[in-house]
């Protein structure tokens, strides 16, 4: 038996201050001054206890790339990250367009146990956007995201085609948009910073048409569609249009890009390397009022892992991305100051809704499943290593808010923060 | 100083210090035996990924005539060929014990990144579309010695701005030394955004040639997509190339100038880039001299500039 002690409880009438008690995978008891005393205890200290979160968009790089992470120590990094389920985005090698191959990730995850491993599948087979990947057997793997994240679907009338053959099933066609001809060969985002530093720029366009196009297709097919990691002012917007029209279209913001500006870039540090690039200060403020108003659906971190060798090149030579799954937390409070219901909204309820995980992403219950998470929003803290294979991390030595001071998954804990006992 | 990575931000006294110093570097290089013992004893590495003879000599000789030992480093024939990593190569070069690394590679920021990884002074020896200092100084240096000074200077740098480090480097340079810079290109070869930077932009050479006093061609960027940049080579001739007629409308007294490699019968019509008011050889003497004004600086006495 787990005890969480003298928390702030998310529950589904509202936040208590309360103990919360689990037994196996269950939670048997939220209230306050509990009798019931655990094998462990864990002393809350008035700190958030809320359902544990949910990455909707990781890259564990198994199979294939397991010098850079793999399911197990990916999975170790989200648990020190606070989360308890997460999204695999399926460009691996080979990449997952198949059942079987989701299968695998699947049974990765189960065998590390340390979270609620779910593979994304790829909406075309090999990600190389020609013809559909097998979408039924990757369905019936239990697959929910389809994506060929890394890369956009940029033929429309493929992804048209994906739209209707999933339609009015229960799952979601998430895109990385950018589309490849405006993109071109660019390295960070076009503007000031771009033009000073000589590096070849990927502008905001490239995202934003990509997006303008997708939402009419969602018009013609009625499919339920997510944008990834959204980067610009106007991608937002167009979110906030479509989702007025009543579309079935969800948005989520990486930490990062709600964190820093393409100033960042002057650096020419590969740690704030990534696609989409960091946008402007204007951008970064509309990605912050989308999130809190909720245009913006989840928080998703596309934790991307690479090794130091990958990194010690110069920024236009380096790989695109960065890890992002132990910062997440202090990321996401530090840069918007979320009340605790709208943190666990955007951290685990919507994004727990949108990958479509039955026990995860529910505000606390008794005799609901035992995914929570112990979040102090007020600790400060630098990072400096990380539990993660790799450590390309842009929130390196930059002090940061907001610590997970313990993760109990499926009833265990899986991770203590130093006020844990 | 403890690098020289840009031009963005040299103060103007450090720029008209190593100018002073290259004035009396041209005269070593003028006597019989051009060398003296300044830096004997120190060992200056360069570092060059991309093709570039004529840098690479020019930092070579400049070390050499200041008697420091050279080791240079091919990535042809070299490990990173065989996939080495640019911090590895860097370190393994000062391990040999390289006391300054000149560095000149095709992406921008890779000198930047090389003065994170080693404990000596780093020279940008051009990085991608970013800058390349020593040209800046070379070029700052050449018309000072043909003007006098570079103040009120109208500094035309026609061309493939863009994807251009020369472009970067010199309109800092040039314009903190009090010249009047105006950029001319078609739109395509513009950097995107240049909000602040100190200079004009014009898409008509010809509505600015009149009042030029230093033509600064630039070469067509094919190997980084500059091309891409206009419809035709003949089109691009004839809106910006120099040729006769529009020499004909520079001020008597303007003088030309090209970093090199030029490509004549582009930018420049084949027989004036031999024209007496050509500078371009004069660039190339004098960049042995700011060459060695920097390595100086950086390698023998670094706490006297700041």
């Amino acid at each position: 038996m787990i005890v969480v002690r003298n928390g702030q409880v998310l529950t589904k009438s509202g936040t208590v201050t309360a103990d919360v008690v689990i037994e196996g995978a269950v939670i048997v008891a939220i209230e306050p001054q509990s009798r019931m005393t655990g094998a462990t205890e864990i002393d809350a200290g008035g700190a958030w206890v809320g359902p544990g979160l949910v990455d909707l968009h990781v890259h564990l790089r198994e199979p294939g790339q397991e010098w850079k992470e793999d399911v197990a120590s990916g999975s170790a990094a989200a648990a020190a990250g606070g989360f308890t389920a997460m999204v695999a985005m399926p460009n691996t090698d080979p990449p997952i367009d198949a059942g079987h191959r989701a299968g695998f990730v699947h049974e990765r995850g189960r065998r590390a146990g340390l979270c609620r491993v779910m593979s994304a599948g790829a909406v075309t087979l090999g990600r190389a956007g020609r013809e559909l990947a097998h979408l039924d057997e990757l369905w019936d793997t239990g697959v929910r995201v389809f994506t060929d994240d890394g890369d956009t679907v940029a033929d429309a009338g493929i992804l048209r085609r994906a739209m209707e053959y999933l339609a009015g099933r229960d799952c979601v066609i998430a895109q990385h948009a950018e589309d490849p001809g405006l993109a071109a060969e660019g390295h960070m985002h076009e503007g000031s910073v771009s033009s000073r530093l000589g590096i070849l720029g990927l502008p905001a366009l490239a995202e934003e048409t990509v997006v303008a196009r997708d939402l009419a297709l969602v018009r013609l097919t009625g499919a339920t569609y997510h944008v990834q990691h959204v980067s610009t002012a106007r991608s937002v917007e167009l979110v906030r249009q479509v989702k007025a029209e009543g579309l079935d279209v969800t948005a989520e913001v990486t930490p990062h890009h709600l964190f820093f500006d393409h100033r960042a870039v002057e650096s020419m540090d590969p740690d704030f390397k990534m696609y989409p690039p960091l946008r402007t200060e204007e951008d970064v403020a509309e990605l912050r009022r989308g999130l809190i108003d909720g245009t913006i659906d989840a928080v998703a971190t596309d934790h991307a892992p690479h090794a130091d060798h990958e990194g010690e090149v110069p920024f236009e030579e380096a790989p695109r991305g960065v890890i992002g799954l132990e910062t997440a937390v202090a990321a996401v409070l530090t840069s918007t100051a979320l009340d605790q219901e709208t943190f666990f909204d955007r951290m685990s309820i919507a994004p727990g809704r949108i990958g479509r995980f039955p026990d995860h992403g529910q505000a606390l219950a008794a005799g609901g499943a035992a995914n929570v998470v112990v979040i102090d929003p007020r600790r400060e803290w630098v990072p400096d290593r990380f539990v993660s294979r790799s450590q390309n991390s842009p929130f390196r030595g930059r002090p940061l808010t907001g610590t997970v001071l313990a993760t109990i998954f499926d009833g265990r804990l899986t991770h203590t923060g130093e006020q844990a006992s | 100083m403890r690098h020289l990575l840009t031009t963005e931000g040299v103060a103007r006294a450090e720029l008209e210090d190593l100018m002073d110093l290259a004035g009396e570097f041209v005269d070593v290089l003028g006597r019989d035996i051009p060398k003296v013992p300044t830096l004997r004893g120190a060992t200056v590495a360069t570092l060059f990924y991309e093709p570039s003879t004529r840098t690479r000599l020019s930092f070579e000789r400049a070390a050499r005539a200041l008697s420091a030992d050279v080791l240079t480093f091919n990535p042809g024939t070299s490990s990173s060929a065989k996939g080495e990593s640019l911090k590895d190569t860097a370190l393994t070069l000062r391990a040999m014990g390289a006391d300054l690394m000149v560095v000149r590679h095709g992406a921008a920021g890779a000198a930047h990144r090389v003065a994170t990884w080693v404990d000596v002074p780093v020279v940008n020896g051009g990085d991608g579309a970013h800058q390349h200092p020593t040209q800046a100084l070379l070029d700052a240096f050449t018309l000072r010695r043909h003007f006098g000074k570079l103040d009120g200077l109208r500094i035309g740098i026609v061309g493939d701005i863009g994807h251009s480090r020369v472009a970067r480097s010199g309109i800092h340079a040039f314009s903190t030394l009090g010249a009047h810079v105006v950029l001319v290109a078609p739109p395509t070869l513009m950097p995107i955004a240049t909000d602040g930077w100190p200079c004009r932009l014009t898409g008509d050479l010809d509505e600015v040639i009149g009042d030029l006093d230093v033509i600064y061609l630039l070469r067509i960027q094919v190997e980084r997509g500059g091309h891409s940049g206009f419809t035709s080579l003949p089109e691009y001739v004839r809106r910006f190339g120099l040729d006769d007629e529009r020499f004909a409308r520079l001020h008597p007294e303007a003088v030309v100038m090209h970093p090199g490699p030029m490509n004549r019968g582009v930018e420049i019509s084949a027989n004036l880039a031999d024209h007496p008011r050509a500078l371009i050889l004069e660039q190339v003497r004098n960049g042995v001299a700011a060459r060695m004004a920097v390595l100086f600086r950086l390698l023998a006495s670094p706490q006297e500039s700041t």
